[in-house]
């Protein structure tokens, strides 16, 4: 089994291969179903090499399947080789799985559009790339799933190209997510340069033997982290990722919720050995950055009013709070909280999906209300996911979401104070959608005019292609807790699990303030939530006090505003500056030489033409005379 | 006077590289005798001619010795024996793949790309400067070479003054100016090695092969000689601040010019300055290193940024050349192993991307008669499967991992990291311009919803289809598995390397051990 995971990324591939050449053949459903299925048989694989990864001992569960050497020159050799261990099997294990429920749901939600094929070749294509990325034996195959994923995020979010919009927003994810780029390939080289090699393996062997300096493991981690800020929406390259709300709901829950934003958090965990040699202040740094961006989003998506645009700050949040927990050295609950995110965030897209599927593509939440009689299962399950990000015990969230800042607090009370504030504010926001959306009045019987095309408007519930995925990632996201339970080492299995990963890096904390105290913790996060939840309550619902939902919030604190001003302002004068001066200066000088010898040369010019076309003929005469006469005299001499 | 000649073919019954110079230019002849009555004739026997040397150039690499740093199929005839001036051609890993991609390139230029007027003139400059191309990167002749390098001139000024634009002549004149100027100095410096190597070799000299393994210059001596050399090749490749006839011969020439001058071309400066820069004059080289490899990477940067503000299509791709071979020069003066064959590669790379960009670009104008972005609009509405095609060459272009443009990049970035630290963290940056001048030209021209005029813009035809497919059938493959490539192009590399060392004392950076307990499976 386990010589058969390259089966894993090649199964999307091959469905993409044959969209790719039968996909107007096929048309819909069918090359949707394909699409699904080749994820489904991916799946089923990953599953299989799950179990038997798990029947081995600890140590023996890493398995290296070289396909071809790609790059090998001078004393580079990087081979096109998946890893399967631990910590990539999970990651397989979720992106398939729920990718295969989002293929399903997406055969729904595209119904009917003219490039319903296409959607599925990105999806496909998208698959492929995010398990490259993850089943990476070196950095360079995980650059490769990480510039694929890049570039199907471009063309999923531009998918509706036609709307300038959408366009932008497609454009704008891959520049930032190039600058974030840099930032990896500057670990590669950094990285070769120390260890001469780009294999995980490699690199960490070098960390944990302690041949790599603290240094150099310092600039590797945090090249990475700059990639990661990239990939994983995190301050200062966070702007792209709202943008992208443009694409299709299925994308937005697969590649801006559940897989490919994680990637940064996935890949801060691959190099763990890295980051816990540098110095102190890396793993800080993230820590701050996570836990910053975490609060900094959370106060965004308070003042939203698009259903989508609420869910999107709420991701770049709950990345946060996993960079939070990289920082504080906690992969296990990165992972955990990575895993069950992916879970109730999919949920909450797919159900959003479902809204503005039965709104006939409405996304304004105040457009909105009472939904949850007309979209029963909709609403519940939507219910389950808010309860699950809010922090409710015993859905999912709140585990993985404790676990962090458990591990923050032994860190610093200063953090676990942020991410509290932060989890309050995530349990009124979404509480305040919820409302919005499924309670209250139904605002949107006075928009009926509006959509007096469709004649009488009335929100319909979604199909049961689309529904079911909700049902299955609504029980997910209440079991999914269990992964990881805090009472003792027997209900934590995904500590043990990843164990061969994380067992390096992952700080101790047993002994420390919080770990005693870890049950009065769990008792403060729980009336966190709960107040959260209330708070939202008289607001939203019983109208006690009025909404805080300032302007300048609901414009992100004006930070996107800013970077496109100075990059239309400054930034397109200096790249304006520079074009003059190629045309001037440069070429000017160019010129300008060229009029001081036309100048001089006036006084020769008497017996010449003046037209460089017979000079030129004149120079290839005299080529192809000599060229005559070196022939001739080579056979006479 | 004996006749002094030897004929290395190795596997193969017949001198091979000195045909792949003279069936071009015997086809160029036959064009221009063939009938004027009969168009349809004369194009058959150009795509012939053309066909053949490209067959003949894929038999080349087919019998070329993998694992050699040598040249291989030799012809050695002497014309001028008393200054030993020679018929002199090789080919090794680093001219191996530029010869292959002529070859493969012409008949699809003459395929792919329609002159409009006087079509066998136009095809006969064609194959006349498919012929001095071929014997430029073939000679190992230093007066061979500066002949092919001259004739090359010629065609490609009467292609651009004859097929071009409407600011054609002033286009033309430029580059033609410019490049001789260049070439002058070549020319002084061709001639003072040639007389300097009498000291050692007891004769005059113009052979490549005799002058590197038998002559010394002084320093001094050397650095002068490099940079006659290195200025008519910094001209041609062009490298920042000498880059400013490219654009506009490239704005102005026909597409065929275009991409010939891009696909090949060009490489014939970078090529020089690996083969008669560094190889010739390791001493100089070396010691000019930073100078290169500053302009190089103010060339990534300043041709990307230009690049982004440019409203003609084709201006915009022209000023992504300047960056792209930015990092060729940066790849060759970085003295690494990775670097430098990265930096070979990625002239493949170079050709095969923007050759196809200029093919896609040329196809716009076409339909459209006009390359200005503003004037395109929505084009992937009305014509997705061209979309698609100029989408995955882009792609190539911005250096997407498991497309060609990749490879090269890489190698030479992480190449030249060891050595020239500093410049590749700014290099690596021209990465992420790359992307925002690309995409946001896609944008204009193919996203949004298509006005009046572009509304009825064609989707791509069959013929034009097969001209592109085997560009992207290389970028993909060249992608995903270049080894093949890689395997014929390091040991040439290693061996300058080499020659490097032995010269100048110079240690190439060595590569780092860590024991890892055989992890790597």
């Amino acid at each position: 089994m386990l010589d058969l995971i390259w089966l894993i990324p090649a199964l999307p591939l091959a469905g993409f291969i044959l969209i790719l050449l039968f996909g107007r053949l096929l048309g819909e459903p069918k090359s949707g179903i394909l699409a699904a299925l080749m994820v489904a048989g991916s799946f089923a694989v990953t599953v299989g090499v799950f179990f038997e990864l798990l029947s081995k001992t600890t140590e023996e569960r890493h398995h290296v399947l070289k396909a071809f050497s790609w790059v090998p020159i001078g004393s580079l050799h990087v081979d096109l080789a998946f890893l399967a261990d631990p910590l990539s099997i999970t990651m397989a294990l979720f992106v398939t799985g729920i990718g295969s429920l989002i293929h399903l749901y997406a055969i729904g939600y595209m119904h009917g559009d003219p490039k319903f094929s296409k959607f599925f070749l990105y999806l496909n294509l998208f698959v492929f790339s995010m398990l490259m990325l993850v089943m990476g034996e070196n950095l360079l195959v995980t650059f490769l799933g990480w510039e694929g994923v890049g570039t199907c995020s471009y063309f999923l979010i531009s998918f509706w190209h036609t709307r300038e919009s959408a366009a932008t927003a497609g454009k704008k994810a891959f520049v930032t997510n190039r600058v974030g780029d840099w930032g990896v390939m500057m670990a590669m080289f950094l990285a070769f340069g120390a260890t001469g090699t780009l294999s995980y393996a490699g690199i960490n062997h070098a960390a944990e033997s302690g041949a790599l300096s603290a240094v150099t493991a310092t600039g590797i981690a945090m090249m990475l982290f700059i990639g990661a800020c990239g990939k994983s929406a995190q301050l200062p390259l966070y702007i792209w990722l709202p943008d992208a709300m443009e694409g299709p709901t299925p994308v937005s829950a697969l590649i801006h919720a559940a897989t490919m934003v994680t990637a940064g958090v996935f890949l801060m965990t691959r190099i763990s050995p890295v980051l816990s040699i540098a110095y102190s202040w890396a793993p800080t740094i993230i820590a701050v950055v996570g836990v910053a961006t975490a609060l900094f989003a959370a106060t965004i998506a308070v003042a939203q009013t698009d259903i989508k645009k609420v869910l999107a700050y709420s991701t770049v949040s709950q990345l946060g709070f996993m960079f939070l927990a990289i920082g504080s050295g906690a992969y296990v609950a990165a992972i955990f909280h990575m895993v069950t995110h992916a879970f109730f965030k999919a949920l909450l897209f797919l159900g959003s999906g479902s809204v503005i599927h039965g709104m006939h593509h409405e996304q304004d939440m105040r457009k909105m209300g009472a939904l949850r009689i007309l979209m029963p299962i909709t609403a519940i399950t939507f219910i389950v996911g808010w309860l699950a990000i809010a922090g409710v015990p015993p859905f999912a969230g709140f585990w993985s979401k404790d676990e962090i800042l458990l591990f923050a607090f032994a860190k610093s009370p200063i953090l676990y104070v942020v991410g509290m504030i932060t989890a309050l504010l995530t349990a009124y926001y979404m509480t305040r959608q919820v409302i919005m959306v499924f309670f209250g009045e139904a605002r949107w019987k006075d928009q009926s005019e509006e959509h007096g095309a469709h004649g009488d408007f009335k929100p319909h519930e979604s199909p049961k292609v689309m529904l079911a995925p909700l049902v299955v990632l609504a029980g997910l996201s209440i079991v999914g807790g269990a992964l990881q339970l805090p009472f003792n080492h027997n209900t934590k299995f995904l500590e043990k699990w990843l164990a061969p990963v994380t067992e390096f890096g992952e700080k101790n904390i047993s002994g420390t303030w919080a770990d005693n105290n870890k049950y009065i913790l769990l008792a403060v996060a729980v009336v966190v939530a709960l107040t959260g939840i209330a708070v939202s309550y008289l607001v939203y619902s019983k109208k006690k006090f009025a909404a805080i939902e300032p302007n300048v919030m609901a414009q992100g604190w004006f930070y996107d505003k800013s970077i496109s001003n100075f990059m239309g302002g400054p930034g397109r004068k200096a790249f304006d500056g520079i074009t003059w001066a190629d045309r001037t200066i440069v070429d000017g000088a160019v010129n300008g030489v060229g009029k001081l010898v036309q100048g001089a040369g006036g006084f020769l010019r008497k017996g010449q033409t003046g037209a460089v076309r017979s000079y030129a003929a004149a120079v290839g005469l005299g080529v192809v005379a000599l060229l005559v006469w070196f022939f001739v005299r080579g056979v006479v001499l | 006077m004996s006749l002094l000649a030897s004929e290395m073919h190795g596997s193969l019954p017949f001198p091979i590289l000195t045909a792949l110079i003279l069936i071009p230019a015997a086809g160029s002849i036959l064009t221009l005798i063939s009938s004027n009555r009969r168009p349809e004739i004369t194009k058959l026997i150009a795509l012939l001619t053309s066909v053949f040397t490209g067959a003949l150039g894929l038999w080349m690499l087919a019998s070329f010795k993998t694992g050699e740093a040598g040249y291989q199929f030799t012809s050695q005839h002497q014309w001028i024996s008393s200054w030993h001036i020679g018929w002199h051609v090789g080919v090794d890993g680093i001219s191996l793949f530029l010869v292959v991609l002529t070859g493969i390139l012409f008949p699809l230029v003459i395929v792919g790309c329609d002159p409009h007027h006087d079509e066998k003139r136009y095809l006969a400059w064609i194959l006349l400067l498919e012929a001095g191309v071929m014997g430029s990167f073939l000679s190992l002749d230093l007066f061979l070479f500066f002949l092919f390098f001259e004739i090359v001139l010629v065609p490609m000024y009467f292609l651009i003054g004859g097929w071009g634009y409407d600011q054609r002549i002033y286009a033309a004149t430029k580059f033609f100016l410019y490049t001789m100027v260049g070439s002058a100095f070549m020319l002084v410096g061709i001639v003072t090695t040639a007389l300097l190597a009498k000291k050692d070799l007891g004769h005059v000299s113009f052979d490549l092969v005799e002058i590197a393994e038998g002559a010394n210059f002084a320093a001094s001596t050397g650095r002068w000689l490099f940079f006659a050399f290195a200025i008519a090749f910094a001209v041609k490749v062009p490298l920042f601040p000498l880059h400013t006839w490219l654009p506009d011969a490239h704005t102005q020439a026909p597409t065929g010019g275009s991409v010939i001058l891009a696909g090949v071309l060009l490489k014939l400066g970078t090529y020089g300055l690996l083969r008669f820069g560094v190889y010739l004059f390791p001493e100089a080289a070396l010691w000019s290193r930073q100078i290169f490899l500053t302009l190089a990477v103010i060339g990534i940067i300043w041709g990307a940024v230009a690049a982004t503000m440019q409203k003609d299509l084709k201006r915009l791709v022209a000023y992504s050349s300047v960056a792209h071979l930015g990092f060729i020069v940066l790849g060759t003066f970085a003295f690494t192993a990775e670097a430098m064959g990265g930096g070979v590669m990625q002239m493949i790379n170079h050709g095969v991307s923007t050759g196809a960009l200029f093919l896609l670009v040329g196809m716009i104008y076409e339909r459209r008669h006009t390359r200005l972005i503003s004037e395109l609009k929505g084009l992937q509405k009305v014509a997705p499967i061209f979309a698609a095609a100029f989408m995955v060459v882009m792609l190539s272009s911005i250096g997407v991992p498991g497309l060609n443009g990749f490879v090269g990049e890489f190698l030479v970035l992480i190449g030249s990291f060891a050595t020239a630290r500093w410049w590749v963290v700014v290099a690596a940056t021209g990465v992420i311009l790359a992307a925002l001048y690309l995409l946001w030209a896609y944008q204009r021209v193919f996203h949004g919803e298509p006005d009046e005029a572009n509304s009825t813009f064609r989707e791509l035809r069959l013929r034009e289809g097969l001209v592109l497919l085997p560009f992207i059938g290389l970028i993909i493959f060249c992608g995903v598995y270049p080894k093949p490539m890689l395997d014929r192009i390091e040991p040439s590399v290693k061996a300058i390397l080499v020659r490097v060392e032995e010269k100048t004392g110079y240690v190439a950076p060595e590569p780092v051990v860590l024991t890892t307990e055989g992890e790597e499976g």
